[in-house]
Protein backbone atom coordinates (compact mmCIF):
# COMPACT_ATOMS: atom_id res chain seq x y z
CA UNK A 1 0.00 0.00 0.00
CA UNK A 2 2.65 2.21 0.97
CA UNK A 3 4.91 1.31 -2.03
CA UNK A 4 2.11 2.65 -4.12
CA UNK A 5 2.18 6.11 -2.46
CA UNK A 6 5.43 6.58 -2.10
CA UNK A 7 5.28 6.84 -6.23
CA UNK A 8 2.04 8.13 -6.48
CA UNK A 9 0.96 12.12 -6.47
CA UNK A 10 -0.30 13.18 -2.66
CA UNK A 11 -3.36 11.80 -2.14
CA UNK A 12 -5.63 15.24 -2.26
CA UNK A 13 -8.31 13.70 -0.18
CA UNK A 14 -8.46 16.18 2.76
CA UNK A 15 -8.12 13.97 5.85
CA UNK A 16 -10.47 15.04 8.85
CA UNK A 17 -8.83 17.64 10.64
CA UNK A 18 -8.83 16.46 13.93
CA UNK A 19 -7.25 12.93 12.91
CA UNK A 20 -4.03 14.12 11.39
CA UNK A 21 -2.59 10.99 12.21
CA UNK A 22 -4.44 8.63 9.39
CA UNK A 23 -3.18 11.52 7.06
CA UNK A 24 -1.13 9.79 4.52
CA UNK A 25 1.42 11.02 3.13
CA UNK A 26 5.21 10.55 1.12
CA UNK A 27 6.53 11.40 4.47
CA UNK A 28 4.73 9.05 6.43
CA UNK A 29 5.20 6.07 4.13
CA UNK A 30 8.85 6.80 3.53
CA UNK A 31 8.62 5.91 7.70
CA UNK A 32 6.65 3.48 7.56
CA UNK A 33 8.64 1.90 4.52
CA UNK A 34 11.89 2.41 6.47
CA UNK A 35 10.29 0.65 9.75
CA UNK A 36 9.02 -1.63 7.93
CA UNK A 37 10.74 -2.46 4.46
CA UNK A 38 12.90 -5.42 5.65
CA UNK A 39 9.66 -7.53 6.87
CA UNK A 40 8.39 -6.40 3.43
CA UNK A 41 10.95 -7.69 1.84
CA UNK A 42 11.24 -10.66 3.34
CA UNK A 43 7.58 -11.68 2.73
CA UNK A 44 8.50 -11.74 -0.86
CA UNK A 45 11.70 -13.26 -0.01
CA UNK A 46 9.63 -15.89 1.39
CA UNK A 47 7.18 -16.56 -1.36
CA UNK A 48 10.22 -16.96 -3.77
CA UNK A 49 11.56 -19.73 -1.46
CA UNK A 50 7.98 -21.30 -1.52
CA UNK A 51 6.81 -20.66 -4.96
CA UNK A 52 8.31 -24.55 -6.25
CA UNK A 53 7.54 -26.41 -3.04
CA UNK A 54 3.83 -24.95 -3.83
CA UNK A 55 3.96 -26.09 -6.94
CA UNK A 56 4.90 -29.17 -6.41
CA UNK A 57 1.94 -29.97 -3.16
CA UNK A 58 -0.25 -28.29 -5.75
CA UNK A 59 0.58 -31.11 -8.36
CA UNK A 60 0.27 -33.57 -6.45
CA UNK A 61 -3.91 -33.52 -6.90
CA UNK A 62 -3.35 -33.55 -10.30
CA UNK A 63 -5.41 -35.87 -12.25
CA UNK A 64 -2.67 -38.03 -13.46
CA UNK A 65 -1.62 -38.80 -16.61
CA UNK A 66 1.75 -40.15 -18.43
CA UNK A 67 3.37 -36.38 -17.49
CA UNK A 68 2.11 -33.81 -14.80
CA UNK A 69 2.77 -30.66 -16.57
CA UNK A 70 -0.61 -29.68 -17.41
CA UNK A 71 -3.43 -28.49 -14.79
CA UNK A 72 -6.09 -31.42 -15.26
CA UNK A 73 -7.68 -31.01 -12.30
CA UNK A 74 -8.18 -31.67 -8.52
CA UNK A 75 -7.59 -35.53 -7.36
CA UNK A 76 -6.74 -37.62 -4.01
CA UNK A 77 -6.34 -40.35 -6.27
CA UNK A 78 -2.33 -40.44 -6.04
CA UNK A 79 -2.59 -39.56 -2.14
CA UNK A 80 -4.63 -42.59 -1.99
CA UNK A 81 -2.36 -44.41 -4.16
CA UNK A 82 1.25 -43.49 -4.09
CA UNK A 83 2.69 -46.81 -5.00
CA UNK A 84 0.22 -46.53 -8.44
CA UNK A 85 3.24 -45.61 -9.83
CA UNK A 86 5.21 -48.88 -8.97
CA UNK A 87 8.51 -47.42 -10.16
CA UNK A 88 8.21 -44.36 -7.85
CA UNK A 89 7.77 -46.66 -4.77
CA UNK A 90 10.95 -49.09 -5.59
CA UNK A 91 12.81 -46.29 -5.77
CA UNK A 92 11.69 -44.55 -2.62
CA UNK A 93 12.17 -47.26 -0.70
CA UNK A 94 15.77 -48.05 -2.04
CA UNK A 95 16.47 -44.23 -1.47
CA UNK A 96 15.24 -44.93 2.46
CA UNK A 97 17.36 -48.51 2.69
CA UNK A 98 20.30 -46.80 1.55
CA UNK A 99 19.72 -43.57 3.83
CA UNK A 100 18.78 -45.39 7.27
CA UNK A 101 22.24 -47.55 6.42
CA UNK A 102 24.48 -44.49 5.74
CA UNK A 103 22.88 -42.41 8.26
CA UNK A 104 23.51 -45.01 10.92
CA UNK A 105 27.45 -45.38 9.74
CA UNK A 106 27.92 -42.04 9.22
CA UNK A 107 26.27 -40.90 12.32
CA UNK A 108 28.47 -43.23 14.88
CA UNK A 109 31.77 -42.96 12.94
CA UNK A 110 31.68 -38.76 12.62
CA UNK A 111 30.23 -38.61 16.60
CA UNK A 112 33.90 -40.57 17.90
CA UNK A 113 35.65 -38.39 15.64
CA UNK A 114 34.11 -35.25 16.87
CA UNK A 115 34.07 -36.51 20.25
CA UNK A 116 38.41 -37.60 19.76
CA UNK A 117 38.35 -34.17 18.42
CA UNK A 118 36.87 -31.96 21.16
CA UNK A 119 38.02 -34.31 24.35
CA UNK A 120 41.89 -34.79 22.96
CA UNK A 121 44.91 -33.10 21.96
CA UNK A 122 47.21 -34.98 19.64
CA UNK A 123 49.72 -34.96 17.48
CA UNK A 124 47.80 -34.38 13.37
CA UNK A 125 44.98 -32.56 14.90
CA UNK A 126 45.16 -29.87 12.53
CA UNK A 127 45.16 -32.75 9.62
CA UNK A 128 42.83 -34.31 10.92
CA UNK A 129 40.67 -31.57 10.93
CA UNK A 130 41.71 -30.42 7.41
CA UNK A 131 40.53 -34.15 6.06
CA UNK A 132 37.34 -33.53 7.70
CA UNK A 133 36.76 -29.71 5.90
CA UNK A 134 38.22 -30.89 2.24
CA UNK A 135 35.00 -33.54 1.29
CA UNK A 136 32.83 -30.80 2.41
CA UNK A 137 34.36 -27.93 -0.08
CA UNK A 138 34.74 -30.68 -3.16
CA UNK A 139 32.42 -30.26 -5.36
CA UNK A 140 30.18 -33.04 -5.73
CA UNK A 141 30.91 -34.32 -9.08
CA UNK A 142 34.42 -34.60 -8.42
CA UNK A 143 33.94 -36.37 -4.83
CA UNK A 144 31.43 -39.08 -7.50
CA UNK A 145 34.13 -39.16 -10.60
CA UNK A 146 37.27 -40.15 -8.10
CA UNK A 147 35.27 -42.56 -6.28
CA UNK A 148 34.24 -43.98 -10.12
CA UNK A 149 37.53 -44.37 -11.07
CA UNK A 150 38.68 -46.22 -7.51
CA UNK A 151 35.60 -48.37 -8.04
CA UNK A 152 36.82 -48.85 -11.81
CA UNK A 153 40.02 -49.51 -11.02
CA UNK A 154 39.60 -52.18 -8.52
CA UNK A 155 36.49 -53.81 -10.44
CA UNK A 156 33.81 -53.13 -7.47
CA UNK A 157 30.37 -54.00 -8.96
CA UNK A 158 28.35 -50.96 -8.44
CA UNK A 159 24.98 -50.98 -6.54
CA UNK A 160 23.49 -50.55 -3.36
CA UNK A 161 27.11 -51.05 -1.34
CA UNK A 162 28.88 -48.06 -3.41
CA UNK A 163 26.11 -45.92 -2.98
CA UNK A 164 25.92 -46.11 0.83
CA UNK A 165 30.30 -45.94 0.63
CA UNK A 166 29.72 -42.64 -0.45
CA UNK A 167 27.02 -41.44 1.19
CA UNK A 168 28.67 -42.60 4.23
CA UNK A 169 31.53 -40.61 3.01
CA UNK A 170 30.29 -37.45 2.72
CA UNK A 171 27.64 -37.20 5.33
CA UNK A 172 30.67 -38.23 7.65
CA UNK A 173 32.08 -34.82 8.24
CA UNK A 174 28.72 -32.81 8.56
CA UNK A 175 28.14 -35.25 11.35
CA UNK A 176 32.05 -34.37 12.91
CA UNK A 177 30.85 -30.16 12.60
CA UNK A 178 27.53 -30.59 14.09
CA UNK A 179 28.14 -32.55 16.89
CA UNK A 180 31.75 -30.95 17.94
CA UNK A 181 29.90 -27.95 18.05
CA UNK A 182 27.15 -29.06 20.47
CA UNK A 183 29.95 -30.63 22.62
CA UNK A 184 31.77 -27.41 22.50
CA UNK A 185 28.71 -25.82 24.26
CA UNK A 186 28.46 -28.48 27.05
CA UNK A 187 29.05 -27.23 30.56
CA UNK A 188 32.22 -28.70 31.48
CA UNK A 189 31.00 -28.51 35.22
CA UNK A 190 28.47 -30.94 34.57
CA UNK A 191 30.70 -33.47 34.06
CA UNK A 192 33.32 -32.28 36.58
CA UNK A 193 30.36 -32.39 39.02
CA UNK A 194 29.89 -36.33 38.24
CA UNK A 195 33.58 -36.74 38.66
CA UNK A 196 33.08 -35.56 42.34
CA UNK A 197 30.48 -37.88 43.00
CA UNK A 198 32.61 -40.44 42.43
CA UNK A 199 31.46 -41.50 38.85
CA UNK A 200 34.22 -43.12 36.58
CA UNK A 201 35.28 -41.61 33.11
CA UNK A 202 32.68 -44.34 30.88
CA UNK A 203 29.72 -43.61 33.65
CA UNK A 204 29.95 -39.63 33.50
CA UNK A 205 29.98 -40.02 29.36
CA UNK A 206 26.97 -42.80 29.77
CA UNK A 207 24.54 -40.93 32.17
CA UNK A 208 25.74 -37.10 31.86
CA UNK A 209 27.43 -36.56 28.76
CA UNK A 210 25.60 -38.60 26.26
CA UNK A 211 21.91 -38.04 27.14
CA UNK A 212 22.80 -34.43 26.78
CA UNK A 213 24.73 -34.50 23.42
CA UNK A 214 21.82 -36.92 22.04
CA UNK A 215 19.62 -34.17 20.86
CA UNK A 216 23.01 -32.99 18.61
CA UNK A 217 23.36 -36.51 17.45
CA UNK A 218 19.73 -36.45 16.77
CA UNK A 219 20.16 -33.37 14.31
CA UNK A 220 22.90 -34.23 13.30
CA UNK A 221 21.40 -37.71 12.02
CA UNK A 222 18.70 -35.85 10.27
CA UNK A 223 21.15 -33.76 8.45
CA UNK A 224 22.69 -36.77 7.42
CA UNK A 225 19.66 -38.56 6.30
CA UNK A 226 18.53 -36.12 4.43
CA UNK A 227 21.74 -35.07 2.59
CA UNK A 228 21.79 -38.87 1.74
CA UNK A 229 17.91 -38.85 1.00
CA UNK A 230 18.38 -35.66 -1.55
CA UNK A 231 22.15 -37.00 -3.28
CA UNK A 232 21.78 -37.03 -7.27
CA UNK A 233 25.19 -36.81 -8.49
CA UNK A 234 27.34 -38.68 -6.60
CA UNK A 235 24.52 -41.23 -6.10
CA UNK A 236 24.57 -40.67 -10.07
CA UNK A 237 28.08 -41.89 -10.42
CA UNK A 238 28.10 -44.81 -8.27
CA UNK A 239 24.59 -45.95 -8.37
CA UNK A 240 25.03 -48.92 -11.55
CA UNK A 241 21.24 -50.34 -11.88
CA UNK A 242 19.94 -49.35 -8.54
CA UNK A 243 17.40 -46.09 -8.79
CA UNK A 244 17.07 -43.81 -6.24
CA UNK A 245 14.23 -41.24 -5.52
CA UNK A 246 16.46 -38.30 -7.07
CA UNK A 247 17.64 -40.43 -9.88
CA UNK A 248 14.26 -41.39 -10.80
CA UNK A 249 12.88 -37.97 -11.06
CA UNK A 250 15.97 -36.81 -12.95
CA UNK A 251 15.66 -39.75 -15.48
CA UNK A 252 11.91 -39.53 -15.79
CA UNK A 253 12.25 -35.06 -16.19
CA UNK A 254 12.60 -35.80 -20.10
CA UNK A 255 9.21 -38.39 -20.58
CA UNK A 256 7.47 -37.06 -18.16
CA UNK A 257 7.02 -37.49 -13.97
CA UNK A 258 4.29 -39.14 -12.59
CA UNK A 259 2.39 -37.24 -10.17
CA UNK A 260 3.16 -39.73 -6.90
CA UNK A 261 6.71 -38.92 -7.25
CA UNK A 262 4.58 -34.83 -6.33
CA UNK A 263 3.23 -36.97 -3.40
CA UNK A 264 6.44 -38.04 -2.21
CA UNK A 265 8.22 -34.81 -2.44
CA UNK A 266 5.54 -33.45 -0.68
CA UNK A 267 4.79 -36.17 1.87
CA UNK A 268 8.95 -35.53 2.53
CA UNK A 269 8.35 -31.55 3.26
CA UNK A 270 5.40 -32.15 5.22
CA UNK A 271 7.40 -34.51 7.37
CA UNK A 272 10.40 -32.77 8.09
CA UNK A 273 8.36 -29.91 8.48
CA UNK A 274 5.92 -31.27 11.13
CA UNK A 275 9.12 -32.75 13.01
CA UNK A 276 11.54 -29.72 13.05
CA UNK A 277 8.67 -27.65 14.18
CA UNK A 278 7.35 -29.65 17.16
CA UNK A 279 10.88 -29.67 18.29
CA UNK A 280 11.23 -26.01 18.30
CA UNK A 281 7.27 -25.89 19.67
CA UNK A 282 9.09 -27.75 22.80
CA UNK A 283 12.34 -25.93 22.75
CA UNK A 284 10.10 -22.55 22.71
CA UNK A 285 7.67 -23.82 25.66
CA UNK A 286 10.79 -25.17 27.59
CA UNK A 287 12.63 -21.35 27.10
CA UNK A 288 9.34 -20.01 28.12
CA UNK A 289 8.40 -21.95 31.51
CA UNK A 290 12.48 -21.03 32.64
CA UNK B 1 24.76 -26.26 5.45
CA UNK B 2 26.13 -28.18 8.85
CA UNK B 3 28.90 -25.22 8.95
CA UNK B 4 26.07 -22.80 9.47
CA UNK B 5 24.11 -25.17 11.71
CA UNK B 6 26.84 -25.11 14.10
CA UNK B 7 27.91 -22.05 13.95
CA UNK B 8 24.86 -20.68 15.15
CA UNK B 9 25.04 -23.40 18.01
CA UNK B 10 25.02 -21.24 21.42
CA UNK B 11 28.05 -21.75 22.79
CA UNK B 12 30.43 -22.74 20.12
CA UNK B 13 32.32 -19.42 19.63
CA UNK B 14 34.56 -20.44 22.96
CA UNK B 15 35.76 -24.40 22.53
CA UNK B 16 37.92 -24.95 25.61
CA UNK B 17 41.15 -26.06 24.52
CA UNK B 18 40.98 -30.11 24.80
CA UNK B 19 43.33 -31.34 27.45
CA UNK B 20 46.42 -33.36 26.12
CA UNK B 21 45.94 -37.17 25.96
CA UNK B 22 47.66 -39.15 28.59
CA UNK B 23 49.82 -42.26 27.40
CA UNK B 24 46.97 -44.29 28.80
CA UNK B 25 44.34 -42.83 26.91
CA UNK B 26 45.94 -43.61 23.74
CA UNK B 27 43.96 -46.59 22.76
CA UNK B 28 40.47 -45.01 23.17
CA UNK B 29 41.56 -41.87 20.98
CA UNK B 30 42.82 -44.47 18.23
CA UNK B 31 39.45 -46.43 18.67
CA UNK B 32 37.58 -43.17 18.06
CA UNK B 33 39.59 -41.74 15.34
CA UNK B 34 40.61 -44.60 12.92
CA UNK B 35 37.35 -45.98 11.43
CA UNK B 36 36.19 -42.55 10.53
CA UNK B 37 39.51 -41.62 9.30
CA UNK B 38 40.08 -44.86 7.44
CA UNK B 39 36.54 -44.60 6.01
CA UNK B 40 37.52 -40.72 4.76
CA UNK B 41 41.70 -42.22 3.47
CA UNK B 42 39.95 -44.85 1.35
CA UNK B 43 36.86 -43.14 0.02
CA UNK B 44 38.21 -39.74 -0.06
CA UNK B 45 42.24 -39.45 -0.40
CA UNK B 46 42.68 -42.70 -2.32
CA UNK B 47 40.15 -41.81 -5.14
CA UNK B 48 42.36 -38.41 -5.90
CA UNK B 49 45.15 -40.22 -7.03
CA UNK B 50 42.85 -43.22 -8.43
CA UNK B 51 41.17 -40.28 -10.61
CA UNK B 52 44.42 -38.52 -11.22
CA UNK B 53 46.03 -41.56 -12.81
CA UNK B 54 42.74 -42.34 -14.41
CA UNK B 55 43.25 -39.19 -16.20
CA UNK B 56 46.48 -39.45 -17.39
CA UNK B 57 45.28 -43.17 -19.13
CA UNK B 58 44.73 -43.99 -22.87
CA UNK B 59 42.56 -46.37 -24.73
CA UNK B 60 43.66 -49.96 -25.25
CA UNK B 61 45.25 -50.65 -28.43
CA UNK B 62 42.63 -53.47 -28.38
CA UNK B 63 39.92 -51.07 -29.00
CA UNK B 64 37.63 -52.54 -26.23
CA UNK B 65 35.42 -49.99 -25.26
CA UNK B 66 35.93 -48.63 -21.71
CA UNK B 67 39.26 -50.15 -21.81
CA UNK B 68 42.15 -48.18 -21.07
CA UNK B 69 45.59 -48.83 -19.90
CA UNK B 70 48.26 -46.60 -17.90
CA UNK B 71 50.00 -44.22 -20.35
CA UNK B 72 51.10 -41.11 -18.40
CA UNK B 73 49.77 -38.97 -21.19
CA UNK B 74 49.81 -35.96 -19.03
CA UNK B 75 48.74 -34.50 -22.80
CA UNK B 76 44.81 -34.99 -21.94
CA UNK B 77 45.24 -32.51 -19.39
CA UNK B 78 46.10 -29.37 -22.79
CA UNK B 79 43.50 -31.98 -24.32
CA UNK B 80 40.54 -31.16 -21.98
CA UNK B 81 41.80 -27.39 -21.64
CA UNK B 82 41.67 -26.40 -25.05
CA UNK B 83 38.32 -28.59 -25.53
CA UNK B 84 36.74 -27.73 -23.08
CA UNK B 85 37.77 -24.25 -22.30
CA UNK B 86 34.08 -22.71 -22.73
CA UNK B 87 32.42 -24.96 -20.58
CA UNK B 88 35.10 -24.23 -17.45
CA UNK B 89 34.68 -20.32 -17.89
CA UNK B 90 31.09 -20.84 -18.29
CA UNK B 91 30.88 -23.15 -14.83
CA UNK B 92 32.79 -20.13 -13.33
CA UNK B 93 30.45 -17.02 -14.59
CA UNK B 94 27.13 -19.23 -14.04
CA UNK B 95 28.55 -19.92 -10.58
CA UNK B 96 30.10 -16.47 -9.68
CA UNK B 97 26.95 -14.99 -11.23
CA UNK B 98 24.60 -17.05 -9.34
CA UNK B 99 26.87 -16.35 -6.29
CA UNK B 100 26.11 -12.63 -6.37
CA UNK B 101 22.61 -12.69 -6.79
CA UNK B 102 22.40 -15.10 -3.81
CA UNK B 103 24.45 -12.76 -1.77
CA UNK B 104 22.06 -9.94 -2.86
CA UNK B 105 19.01 -11.92 -2.26
CA UNK B 106 19.78 -13.46 1.05
CA UNK B 107 21.35 -10.67 2.56
CA UNK B 108 18.92 -8.15 3.93
CA UNK B 109 16.92 -11.48 4.41
CA UNK B 110 19.71 -12.62 6.69
CA UNK B 111 19.64 -8.77 8.65
CA UNK B 112 15.89 -8.65 9.16
CA UNK B 113 16.46 -12.23 10.65
CA UNK B 114 19.15 -11.19 12.76
CA UNK B 115 17.60 -7.94 13.89
CA UNK B 116 14.02 -7.83 13.23
CA UNK B 117 12.28 -10.61 13.64
CA UNK B 118 12.17 -10.97 17.74
CA UNK B 119 10.98 -14.48 18.90
CA UNK B 120 10.30 -15.75 15.41
CA UNK B 121 13.64 -15.94 14.47
CA UNK B 122 14.14 -19.40 14.70
CA UNK B 123 10.77 -20.32 13.07
CA UNK B 124 11.99 -17.91 9.81
CA UNK B 125 15.19 -20.06 9.89
CA UNK B 126 13.26 -23.38 9.40
CA UNK B 127 11.82 -21.36 6.83
CA UNK B 128 14.74 -21.02 4.99
CA UNK B 129 15.84 -24.26 5.38
CA UNK B 130 12.55 -25.50 4.44
CA UNK B 131 13.99 -26.61 0.71
CA UNK B 132 15.85 -28.80 1.93
CA UNK B 133 12.95 -30.82 2.85
CA UNK B 134 11.53 -31.47 -0.71
CA UNK B 135 13.94 -33.15 -3.17
CA UNK B 136 16.45 -31.08 -5.19
CA UNK B 137 15.71 -32.37 -8.19
CA UNK B 138 12.08 -31.84 -7.92
CA UNK B 139 12.37 -28.15 -6.69
CA UNK B 140 14.32 -27.58 -10.03
CA UNK B 141 11.54 -29.31 -12.40
CA UNK B 142 8.85 -27.51 -10.76
CA UNK B 143 11.15 -24.09 -11.86
CA UNK B 144 11.19 -25.50 -14.96
CA UNK B 145 7.67 -25.86 -15.02
CA UNK B 146 6.88 -22.33 -13.65
CA UNK B 147 8.77 -20.87 -15.71
CA UNK B 148 7.97 -22.68 -18.94
CA UNK B 149 6.80 -20.84 -22.14
CA UNK B 150 2.66 -21.67 -21.61
CA UNK B 151 3.52 -21.44 -17.57
CA UNK B 152 1.77 -18.34 -15.77
CA UNK B 153 4.51 -16.46 -15.35
CA UNK B 154 6.49 -16.52 -18.14
CA UNK B 155 2.64 -15.20 -19.96
CA UNK B 156 1.95 -12.24 -17.66
CA UNK B 157 5.43 -11.14 -18.28
CA UNK B 158 4.81 -11.22 -22.24
CA UNK B 159 0.66 -9.60 -21.39
CA UNK B 160 2.74 -7.01 -19.21
CA UNK B 161 4.97 -6.50 -22.73
CA UNK B 162 8.07 -6.64 -20.00
CA UNK B 163 9.59 -9.33 -22.22
CA UNK B 164 9.33 -9.99 -25.85
CA UNK B 165 5.72 -12.32 -27.17
CA UNK B 166 8.58 -14.90 -28.58
CA UNK B 167 10.91 -15.25 -25.63
CA UNK B 168 11.34 -18.17 -24.10
CA UNK B 169 12.73 -18.31 -20.23
CA UNK B 170 13.37 -21.90 -20.12
CA UNK B 171 16.51 -23.61 -21.89
CA UNK B 172 18.68 -20.50 -21.52
CA UNK B 173 21.64 -19.57 -19.75
CA UNK B 174 19.28 -17.27 -17.48
CA UNK B 175 17.19 -19.93 -16.27
CA UNK B 176 20.30 -22.06 -15.18
CA UNK B 177 21.75 -18.99 -13.12
CA UNK B 178 18.36 -18.51 -11.77
CA UNK B 179 18.51 -22.52 -11.25
CA UNK B 180 21.70 -22.08 -8.92
CA UNK B 181 20.81 -18.64 -7.05
CA UNK B 182 17.28 -20.37 -5.92
CA UNK B 183 18.97 -23.75 -5.18
CA UNK B 184 21.69 -22.51 -3.42
CA UNK B 185 19.76 -19.69 -1.05
CA UNK B 186 19.76 -21.54 2.16
CA UNK B 187 24.23 -22.30 1.81
CA UNK B 188 24.14 -18.50 2.15
CA UNK B 189 21.76 -17.22 3.83
CA UNK B 190 22.50 -19.79 7.14
CA UNK B 191 26.24 -18.30 7.49
CA UNK B 192 25.27 -14.43 6.86
CA UNK B 193 22.67 -14.98 9.37
CA UNK B 194 25.10 -16.79 11.70
CA UNK B 195 27.72 -13.67 11.74
CA UNK B 196 25.27 -11.17 11.80
CA UNK B 197 23.54 -12.31 14.77
CA UNK B 198 26.84 -12.27 16.63
CA UNK B 199 27.13 -8.62 15.98
CA UNK B 200 26.81 -6.43 19.02
CA UNK B 201 23.42 -4.40 18.26
CA UNK B 202 24.87 -0.97 20.31
CA UNK B 203 27.62 -1.02 17.36
CA UNK B 204 25.02 -0.23 14.78
CA UNK B 205 23.48 2.57 17.08
CA UNK B 206 26.58 3.81 17.65
CA UNK B 207 26.93 4.07 13.92
CA UNK B 208 23.95 6.32 13.69
CA UNK B 209 24.84 8.12 16.61
CA UNK B 210 27.57 9.57 15.13
CA UNK B 211 25.95 10.44 12.65
CA UNK B 212 25.90 7.91 9.97
CA UNK B 213 22.84 7.25 7.68
CA UNK B 214 21.71 3.64 7.24
CA UNK B 215 23.83 3.15 4.13
CA UNK B 216 26.98 4.57 5.75
CA UNK B 217 25.92 2.32 8.54
CA UNK B 218 25.70 -0.92 6.33
CA UNK B 219 29.35 -0.01 4.79
CA UNK B 220 31.36 1.03 7.32
CA UNK B 221 29.89 -1.05 10.65
CA UNK B 222 27.68 -3.80 9.73
CA UNK B 223 29.22 -5.29 6.99
CA UNK B 224 32.93 -5.36 7.64
CA UNK B 225 31.75 -7.19 10.79
CA UNK B 226 29.43 -9.70 8.81
CA UNK B 227 31.88 -10.78 6.79
CA UNK B 228 33.30 -14.00 7.86
CA UNK B 229 29.50 -14.83 6.97
CA UNK B 230 29.62 -13.42 3.40
CA UNK B 231 32.84 -15.44 2.93
CA UNK B 232 31.63 -18.72 3.87
CA UNK B 233 28.45 -18.00 2.43
CA UNK B 234 30.09 -17.09 -1.05
CA UNK B 235 32.20 -20.37 -0.12
CA UNK B 236 29.38 -22.75 0.51
CA UNK B 237 27.23 -20.97 -2.43
CA UNK B 238 30.53 -20.97 -5.44
CA UNK B 239 31.92 -24.48 -4.43
CA UNK B 240 29.03 -26.63 -5.36
CA UNK B 241 27.65 -24.24 -8.14
CA UNK B 242 30.63 -24.64 -9.70
CA UNK B 243 30.45 -28.23 -10.25
CA UNK B 244 26.42 -28.63 -9.93
CA UNK B 245 25.34 -29.76 -13.69
CA UNK B 246 21.46 -30.36 -12.71
CA UNK B 247 20.46 -26.96 -13.36
CA UNK B 248 22.17 -26.56 -16.43
CA UNK B 249 20.94 -29.79 -18.12
CA UNK B 250 17.08 -29.20 -16.07
CA UNK B 251 17.00 -25.77 -17.18
CA UNK B 252 19.56 -25.69 -19.74
CA UNK B 253 20.19 -26.43 -23.38
CA UNK B 254 23.25 -27.78 -25.24
CA UNK B 255 24.78 -24.16 -25.30
CA UNK B 256 24.13 -23.87 -21.43
CA UNK B 257 26.57 -26.88 -20.76
CA UNK B 258 29.03 -26.48 -17.77
CA UNK B 259 32.00 -29.04 -17.00
CA UNK B 260 29.36 -30.98 -14.79
CA UNK B 261 27.63 -31.95 -17.67
CA UNK B 262 30.99 -32.61 -19.94
CA UNK B 263 31.94 -35.13 -17.21
CA UNK B 264 29.03 -36.61 -16.97
CA UNK B 265 28.26 -37.66 -20.47
CA UNK B 266 32.12 -38.41 -20.62
CA UNK B 267 31.96 -41.20 -18.09
CA UNK B 268 28.22 -42.52 -19.19
CA UNK B 269 27.34 -41.62 -22.75
CA UNK B 270 31.13 -41.71 -24.05
CA UNK B 271 32.63 -43.77 -22.21
CA UNK B 272 35.67 -41.97 -22.11
CA UNK B 273 37.28 -42.22 -18.59
CA UNK B 274 40.64 -40.58 -18.74
CA UNK B 275 38.90 -37.62 -20.30
CA UNK B 276 36.63 -36.78 -17.39
CA UNK B 277 38.71 -37.79 -14.85
CA UNK B 278 41.36 -35.05 -16.66
CA UNK B 279 38.19 -32.68 -16.73
CA UNK B 280 37.55 -33.13 -13.11
CA UNK B 281 40.49 -33.09 -12.19
CA UNK B 282 41.26 -29.60 -13.69
CA UNK B 283 37.62 -28.72 -11.72
CA UNK B 284 38.70 -29.07 -8.77
CA UNK B 285 42.08 -27.59 -8.95
CA UNK B 286 40.75 -24.47 -10.72
CA UNK B 287 38.55 -23.89 -7.91
CA UNK B 288 41.08 -24.57 -5.23
CA UNK B 289 43.21 -21.78 -6.89
CA UNK B 290 40.18 -19.60 -7.17
CA UNK B 291 39.31 -20.45 -2.96
CA UNK B 292 42.89 -19.77 -2.08
CA UNK B 293 43.03 -16.17 -4.17
CA UNK B 294 39.65 -15.30 -2.73
CA UNK B 295 40.04 -16.57 1.09
CA UNK B 296 43.67 -14.42 1.22
CA UNK B 297 42.15 -11.52 -0.47
CA UNK B 298 39.05 -11.40 2.09
CA UNK B 299 41.37 -12.00 5.00
CA UNK B 300 42.88 -8.54 3.96
CA UNK B 301 40.77 -5.53 4.13
CA UNK B 302 40.49 -5.49 0.23
CA UNK B 303 36.85 -7.26 -0.39
CA UNK B 304 35.23 -3.82 1.15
Amino acid sequence: MSIIDLRGPVPTSTPAPDRPRRRFSPARSRRWLRAHGLQLYAVVAFAYIFTPIAYVMVFSFNIPARSNIAWRGFTLANWENPCGAPEVCNAVGNSLKIGLSATLIATVLGTMIAFALSRYRFRGRTSTNLLIFLPMATPEVVLAASLLTLFLNLKVPLGFVTIVIAHVMFCISFVVVAVKARIAALDPRLEQAAADLYATEFETFRRITLPLLAPGIAGAALLAFSLSFDDFIITNFVSGNVNTFPKFVYVSAQRGIPAQAYVVGSFMFLLAMTIVLVVEAVRWRRSVKK
Amino acid sequence: MALAVAAHTPGSGTPAPPPSSSRKRRPILLVLLLPGLAWLGVFFLVPIFTLLGTSTQSPAPSGEIGAFVQTFSFGNYGRVISDYHEQFVRSFVYAGLATVLTLLIAYPLAYMIAFKAGRARNLLLVLVVAPFFTSFILRTVAWRQILADQGFVVSSLKFLHLIPQGATVTASGVAVVAGITYNFLPFMTLPLYASLERIDPTLIEAGGDLYGNGFAVLRKVTFPLSLPGVVAGTLLTFIPAAGDYVNASLLGNTRTQMVGNVIDSRFFRVVDYPTAAALSFVLMAAILVLVFLYVRKAGTEELV
